[in-house]
């Protein structure tokens, strides 16, 4: 998942904010996190379809669906979201049922992508990309290999204080509930409590929470081992070939970044018809070219470079890896106990 | 109405009805938003419910409230001990000085917060500018852990709201009257007696407005805790925006702003009684 809550996008989304909060005057109104699909994208889905759309963008998750919720879906046509949240959005009852004869793209996803545990057969929603979060380390400075989510909890004393765990509140407590051998959807409060108690141990051998500069932090040699998302790690990759991502031994998280057609829209046609240009072989290609994440589309993956899965090597996993992988849900309810145990965790001393 | 009075009502009219629709309003939602109760997909019931105030009282919250109280209280005293001598320096150097040094100690203001803060990042990182200066001198060990400390919090906040002290205390200072402090001095009080008894005295209600700005400002700061402090420590503002922007509890979110405007609007009536207090000491000196 990409550009999640910070400080800092927070700040830079006031501006956006009152961008798209604006009436949209165009035929079609898409919300994106800002610089996740090729800024000429709209521009050539006009020219190809003749739809006239607008994109908005918004920082993170919690800030569309406080949008869309706010206006029922309102002034909005289509929307990328994480996974849990379009279930949410389904849930609530806001989403139209994506209309597969409409999009004659959706052929060119993966099988597995076309049965995600959240929404098997895509009936509300089309992924977009998908990953998963790992250790990202310089394999110049570690040694041996981090191989568990142990290996970043509990450094070795020589990477103890040179180590980073995001911040956000499923991933942050995803490390702890694998470290555990727990499912990264455990709702239970008592493993709940376990982890937490765990996470505040490991503030002792913490550099910081970083959700955003953690590569740079590589880079420089500031931090030896984070916790990262695949695609966050490769822009380490770029600037320093020593570094590696790897999954731990325990498994990790299977996060999918999805696109939604809002029940409101007044243009659903145009929507679908985004969604298909969207998974258009080249046009989503893209993405993983460009942002460096893998996109779920068969067709888009195959014609990735080589070198560029020599290079990044995690492009190169397979919806098989990935599917192993056990994919975060909307937990319901227990989102209130999280956020409560991640303050926890990050007021203690 | 005199032709006066309809006059200043005239003037005031834009000043009010933009405070009324862009802060009493805003105020006013929020504050009601904190008697209902969340809804499970993180939108908001319309029960009414007094839980969300109940909660600032958990252990945990109220911890928090605490230890942010703590670290602004000592941003606050260091940028009062810096900038009241800083003012006094200010003060005392000679008239057609003082506006360069005045805008020298405003002129931080001019560039924007998150870059100075990131300037401190740059500097204070491990592998950053203060330990590439230690190793060019020779240094060779560890480098230092100075950035994401609570020290690191601390200097953030002191370095960006010491020029409120300044220019809170160096207005007192400047008025005093110096034949006062010679007054002292005549009568044989010792310098440090002349500063306690005279100066001091006079100039307190500019310690305590440049106090209260440090404090309120510190304690619903989010950025700094969470760019120098790397998120280690949790203050109010982080709270505050957590509840709105991970957990989506905008009740309890609600709940704590309001918690957190009541703590500044008390320490700013408090101020503004002092203030008044002082205005008064001055004209009984002038009278007598």
């Amino acid at each position: 998942m990409t550009k999640t809550s910070l400080p800092l996008h927070a700040l830079l989304a006031g501006a956006a904010l009152s961008v798209s909060a604006a009436p949209a005057l165009a035929d079609l109104v898409i919300s994106n996190w800002d610089g996740y699909m090729a800024p000429d994208a709209v521009e050539n889905f006009a020219k190809e379809t003749g739809e006239a759309a607008e994109m908005v963008v918004h920082a993170t998750n919690e800030e569309i669906m406080g949008k869309i919720i706010a206006s029922g879906g309102e002034g909005f046509d289509v929307a990328f979201v994480s996974s849990p949240f379009a279930e949410v959005l389904n849930n609530l009852g806001l989403l139209e049922p994506i209309d597969a004869a409409k999009v004659p793209n959706l052929a060119n996803l993966y099988a597995e992508a076309a049965d995600l545990p959240h929404d098997p057969g895509n009936h509300f929603s089309v992924p977009y990309a998908w990953g998963t979060t790992g250790l990202c380390y310089r394999s110049d400075l570690v040694s041996p290999e981090p191989a568990s989510w142990n290996d970043l909890l509990h450094p070795a004393e020589a990477q103890a204080g040179k180590v980073t765990l995001l911040g956000t509140d499923r991933w942050l407590l995803a490390a702890g509930f694998l470290a555990h051998g727990y499912s990264v959807n455990e709702t239970d409060q008592a493993k709940l409590d376990e982890v937490t108690a765990d996470l505040i141990e490991a503030k002792k051998t913490m550099l910081a929470f970083d959700d955003t500069t953690f590569y740079s932090k590589l880079v420089s040699g500031e931090a030896t081992l984070v916790h990262a998302w695949d695609g966050w790690c490769n822009y380490g990759i770029a600037e320093n070939a020593d570094i590696r991502f790897i999954v731990p031994a325990e498994g990790s998280d299977l996060w999918v970044d999805t696109m939604v057609v809002l029940k409101a829209s007044k243009n659903k046609d145009g929507a679908f018809k985004f969604i298909n240009y969207i998974l258009d072989a080249n046009n989503h290609r893209w993405a993983a070219e460009n942002i460096l994440y893998k996109v779920p589309n068969q067709a888009a993956m195959e014609g990735l470079s080589a070198d560029m899965i020599a290079q990044y090597p995690n492009m190169g996993m397979t919806p098989a890896d990935l599917l192993k992988l056990e994919q975060l849900r909307d937990v319901g309810e227990a989102t209130r106990a999280y956020a409560k145990a991640v303050s926890a965790i990050k007021a203690a001393n | 109405m005199t032709p006066s009075n309809a006059r200043s009502t005239a003037l005031m009219a834009p000043a009010l009805a933009w405070l009324t629709a862009l802060m009493v309003v805003p105020c006013g939602l929020i504050l009601a938003l904190g008697f209902f109760r969340r809804g499970i997909y993180g939108g908001i019931e319309y029960t009414f419910t007094l839980e969300n105030f109940g909660l600032l009282l958990d252990p945990l919250y109220a911890g928090i409230f605490l230890t942010s109280a703590r670290i602004a209280g000592t941003a606050t005293l260091i940028a009062v001990v810096i900038g009241y001598a800083a003012a006094y320096a200010i003060a005392a150097a000679p008239r057609h000085r003082q506006p360069f040094l005045l805008f020298l100690a405003v002129l931080p203001f001019w560039s924007n917060y998150l870059i100075r803060t990131y300037a401190w990042i740059v500097l204070l990182n491990r592998e950053g500018l203060i330990t590439q200066g230690l190793r060019m001198i020779g240094y060779e060990g560890e480098p230092p852990s100075l950035l994401y400390t609570e020290g690191a919090v601390i200097t953030g906040l002191v370095y960006n709201y010491l020029p409120f002290v300044i220019l809170a205390c160096y207005a007192p200072l400047s008025r005093l009257n110096p034949e006062m402090a010679e007054a002292s001095r005549d009568l044989g009080a010792s310098p440090f007696t002349t500063f306690r008894r005279v100066i001091l005295p006079m100039t307190l209600h500019g310690i305590a407005a440049g106090a209260v700005f440090v404090f309120v400002l510190s304690i619903g700061n989010f950025i700094t805790p969470a760019l120098l402090g790397g998120g280690r420590f949790q203050m109010i503002g982080n709270l505050v925006y957590a509840q709105f922007l991970t957990a989506n509890d905008w009740p309890f979110g609600a709940a704590l702003s309001m918690a957190l405007i009541a703590i500044m609007m008390g320490l700013l009536t408090l101020q503004a009684m002092a203030a008044e207090r002082g205005s008064g000491d001055r004209r009984e000196v002038a009278d007598g």
